[in-house]
């Protein structure tokens, strides 16, 4: 009931704010993301005690032997709650802005919010295809009603992009429906099919597509800097902090139990693929004047890297993911909320004409240096072990690949000191010196971040222990 | 059975309404009187076939699939007349023979869903398209609407001589017009019956508007009242799906299907899918754009005759409902606008909040999405071929020209709620705007819960 519940508010907040006026949807916003927050804590706490009591089944098409299945395991409280806190953290720093038409913006808000629930919460492949598609449609609104200039023609490559390769998960889903024993889209009868090499081999593609298209890894990754930096920044706070998770969870939920060859066979090619994806990114996030594209760069390069890290194929290495998944959730949206005030203030992207905004806002100067840092994995920052892991578990299984995507992390730090250095430091000009420092709805937001940050860098343990069940189970099936 | 004496019936009686009623409102409130009766009488036979069908006469055979999908025909044919029925005052003078001659066309569909004789599958394809044509050209003034019978009438009735051949020729290799008999199924058809076959299958793809025999169909739909598009690309279309089916379904029976019939109709498949959908993308006009849409979903029907199997048929009556209900609101939507290209919808949203959102549920289930009747319907045929085996290449061929569908119709989309514009609406009614919400909540309503369709079968 509990897991029913974080899907049904926010939908049901979502379809009320389109109704309401005036500061009517903000406030529906904040109470109905507070009350999911909740929940999922409470999700957590159950987990520990009783999991089984999170899990539900329900009849919805018999016929097709498909049914409303939906459950949590470690994987799914930690998306589950990353996606209620990076709401909640998006309608704080946003309470005081305006936006045309409030009452369809937090609606789609709030729709999109459950849509990624569902996603997490589904342990049926019909139902996590059409949860899959529905978290996109909202974004779609939004981003083409409140982004940019471009953002018409910008979203619908994204729409069409990730549609395509939903289409072609949805192929995959049917083709082991079929194969399954007894008719069925219930995780447990996927996981339970023994297909043969052969068809692993093609049908592991049909996946892939899909999530790398989300996630997204190289070559499927063009539609993502234009996006990010189109979109309105509320939008692109859920899009990489929550959406691309999508892809993540996916490959862990959905292809590694299910075609655990297809998955072996092509592992190699995949590490490749997102090892190019790490170098490439981070090469161009070096040289971008832009700081939407820079910060949309850098998390090509870090999913990247965890995709890299989930092929690696060993428990420690999905560890690493499975616990940096939820902390690059929170490390970027913080990145993007002193973006967003940043712009708020100064209406300006390139960093060419920023500079010495650590006179003039001090406070967002000391949070942007902590986020940077927690960013580019620095010990005692809820980077660090992720990272750490992952790299361990990619020693592991290949020297190279690890060497290469170390690569990334130097990187990284080059781009990222380069940022703080152009936009904080510096000699400040006309348009800086306007700036105002924070106020007391970002600070907020932005100081949940931090304290997730050092908590969470300091003593991991719980989140580990959280996830753990998840990476042993899924390491035993591959 | 009920159905078919019941929309004769209608059709001959409303033909006499004409003479005596003048109003034509109350000409509209006798046919929709009318279908609803239908409707009734269709439905109050399902019990009677509910444990298997029975054949009369040896001609038409009652099935269970065969009342459904009357129902979804008449349903629909509801819908169309709630939502676009005082369109048809606009078209000209006699109004009532335009529902008469919709009426007959009903005839012919639902003979087309129990027919079992080859007699039959002529006499039902001849009794829907000879109406068509007079409707094509019902507004007599317009030139485009006459070149646009002319040109349905030849081509049409050159196709039906091809039928008519075709069935010669398989009459005179198996000796009988009942098409359980016809024994098409087993290893060594006779050479005649196979050039039969093929013509047949020519002749009725033509009536589907399968590529290569689709040239008729964007000049035909674009060219005949609006209003009568609307009911021609969606419920007789499916019509003749069900005929196309029924016929193979029928005469392969208890046999093989050969793989030269496969691969016939799964070129013919990809072909129309990759014509229809790229010939879609370039347009200007929304009617044209559905005319070409209508191409490209009778690709994605094939794929129930390409599988020919229980899925296929399933997917068949649904994907006839939800495409029926989707094109024939984006229609009913089209007529009340001045302007039918694509910048006559620019910021409708903001002015029709309804019919906007409206719309885009409507094309949201055209292009496939989740949640809408539409995405249940693509599920089926898909799974219809991958429960085949052979087919993977055509069915991600057919998911590529999916996407390629959503350009198009996100254009609309695009122009309704990301342009702005001032478009010229007529005055909305209550009665549409209910309809209206009634067809969306049918969309979404399947599109969540199919097995309410389905279970029926």
């Amino acid at each position: 009931m509990l897991t029913v519940l974080l899907i049904l508010i926010p939908f049901i907040a979502g379809l009320i704010a389109f109704g309401l006026k005036g500061s009517g949807p903000k406030v529906l916003g904040m109470i109905s993301s507070l009350a999911t927050v909740v929940l999922a804590i409470g999700a957590w706490c159950r987990f520990r005690t009783a999991p089984d009591s999170l899990n539900l089944v329900a009849n919805w098409i018999p016929q097709l032997g498909s049914q409303f299945r939906v459950g949590l395991d470690g994987m799914g409280v930690m998306l589950c709650l990353l996606t209620a806190i990076a709401s909640l953290l998006v309608f704080i720093t946003i309470y005081n802005r305006d936006y045309e038409k409030p009452g369809a913006f937090y609606g789609l808000m709030l729709l999109s919010q459950a849509g990624l629930t569902g996603v997490f919460t589904a342990f049926d492949a019909l139902q996590f295809y059409i949860f899959w598609e529905l978290a996109l449609i909202p974004v779609y609104f939004l981003c083409s009603l409140w982004g940019g200039e471009k953002r018409i023609a910008v979203t619908f490559k994204f729409f069409v992009y990730t549609f395509l390769g939903s289409l072609l998960m949805m192929v995959g889903i049917i083709y082991l429906y079929f194969q399954t024993a007894d008719h069925s889209f219930s995780w447990s009868s996927f996981s339970s099919i023994h297909l043969n090499p052969d068809d692993q081999k093609w049908l592991f593609w049909l996946f892939f597509v899909a999530f790398a298209i989300k996630m997204p890894i190289f070559p499927f990754h063009t539609w993502q800097p234009d996006t990010y930096e189109q979109s309105p920044t509320p939008v692109t706070m859920i899009l990489s902090g929550v959406m691309v998770k999508m892809g993540l969870f996916g490959i862990i939920r959905w292809l590694l139990p299910v075609i655990p060859q297809g998955a072996a066979m092509w592992s190699d090619v995949a590490i490749v693929l997102c090892v190019i994806g790490i170098i490439y990114a981070s090469c161009i996030a070096m040289v971008q004047n832009d700081l939407k594209r820079l910060i949309a760069y850098s998390s090509i390069a870090h999913i990247g890297l965890m995709c890299a890290a989930i092929f690696a194929n060993n428990e420690q290495s999905l560890q690493g993911v499975l616990i940096q998944m939820f902390n690059h959730g929170i490390n970027i949206i913080g990145l993007w909320i002193i973006v967003e005030v940043i712009q708020q203030r100064l209406g300006v992207k390139n960093m060419d004409q920023m500079g010495g905004m650590a006179r003039k806002a001090p406070r967002m100067a000391i949070f942007l240096v902590i986020i940077s840092l927690a960013n580019i994995g620095l010990p005692l920052t809820n980077g660090f072990i992720g990272e750490f892991l992952m790299f361990s578990g990619l020693f592991q299984y290949n020297h190279w690949f690890m060497a290469f995507a170390g690569l990334g992390i130097i990187l990284a730090a080059v781009y990222t000191l380069g940022m703080i250095q152009k936009v904080i430091f510096g000699e400040s000009n006309d348009l800086t010196d306007t700036t105002t420092d924070l106020q007391p709805g970002e600070t907020l937001a932005l100081s949940l971040v931090v304290i997730m940050i050092i908590v969470l860098g300091v003593y991991p343990k719980p989140m580990l222990d959280l996830v753990s069940s998840t990476s042993e189970v899924v390491n035993k099936l591959f | 059975m009920n159905a078919l004496i019941s929309t004769a019936l209608s059709g001959v009686v409303l033909m006499f309404v004409g003479l005596f009623v003048r109003n034509k409102q109350h000409i509209k409130f006798f046919a929709i009187a009318a279908i609803i009766i239908a409707f009734i009488a269709n439905l109050a036979q399902y019990p009677s076939v509910e444990h298997g069908g029975y054949v009369m006469y040896g001609m038409i055979e009652v099935t269970k699939f065969g009342v459904l999908f009357n129902a979804v025909a008449l349903g629909a044919t509801l819908l169309y007349f709630l939502l676009s029925g005082s369109e048809f005052e606009k078209v000209g003078e006699h109004v009532a023979d335009y529902f008469t001659l919709v009426f007959f066309i009903l005839a012919g569909i639902s003979l087309a869903a129990t027919f079992s004789n080859l007699l039959m599958l002529f006499l039902a394809i001849e009794i829907m398209s000879i109406p068509q044509y007079i409707l094509a050209g019902a507004d007599k003034k317009s030139l485009k609407g006459n070149e646009a019978s002319l040109k349905y009438f030849l081509m049409g009735s050159f196709s039906t001589g091809i039928l008519l051949m075709g069935i010669t020729l398989i009459y005179g290799a198996a000796g009988t017009f009942d098409i359980a008999g016809l024994g098409l199924g087993t290893e060594s058809v006779h050479p005649l019956a196979l050039c039969g076959i093929i013509l047949i299958v020519f002749a009725l793809s033509f009536k589907v508007s399968a590529a290569p025999f689709h040239f008729w169909t964007p000049d035909v739909y674009d060219g005949s009242p609006t209003v009568f598009t609307s009911f021609m690309s969606t419920i007789v279309k499916a019509g003749a799906f069900v005929a196309f089916l029924r016929m193979f379904h029928g005469s392969f029976a208890g046999g093989t299907i050969s793989e030269h019939w496969t691969l016939i109709l799964s070129i013919i498949t990809a072909v129309t899918l990759v014509i229809g959908n790229f010939s879609a993308v370039f347009q200007q006009s929304v009617k044209r754009m559905l005319a070409y849409s209508s191409i490209a979903q009778a690709g994605f029907m094939l794929f129930a005759v390409v599988a020919m199997n229980d899925m296929g048929t399933q997917g068949i009556v649904l994907y006839a409902a939800a495409y029926s209900i989707a094109t024939i609101g984006v229609f009913g939507v089209l007529m009340k606008l001045k302007d039918y290209t694509f910048e006559g919808f620019n910021g409708l949203a903001r002015k029709q909040p309804l019919l906007a959102a409206a719309t885009a549920v409507f094309l949201f289930s055209l292009a496939g999405i989740p949640v809408t009747a539409g995405f249940f319907a693509k599920y089926f045929v898909l799974s219809a071929a991958i429960q085949h085996g052979h087919l993977l290449w055509l069915v991600i061929l057919a998911v590529l020209c999916a996407a390629i569908s959503v350009y198009y119709y996100f254009r609309v989309i695009m122009a309704m709620y990301f342009k702005t514009g001032e478009p010229e609406v007529e005055n909305i009614s209550g009665g549409f705007k209910a309809a209206l919400i009634l067809a969306v909540a049918l969309v979404l309503v399947l599109g969540l819960f199919p097995n309410l369709l389905l279970c029926w079968l």
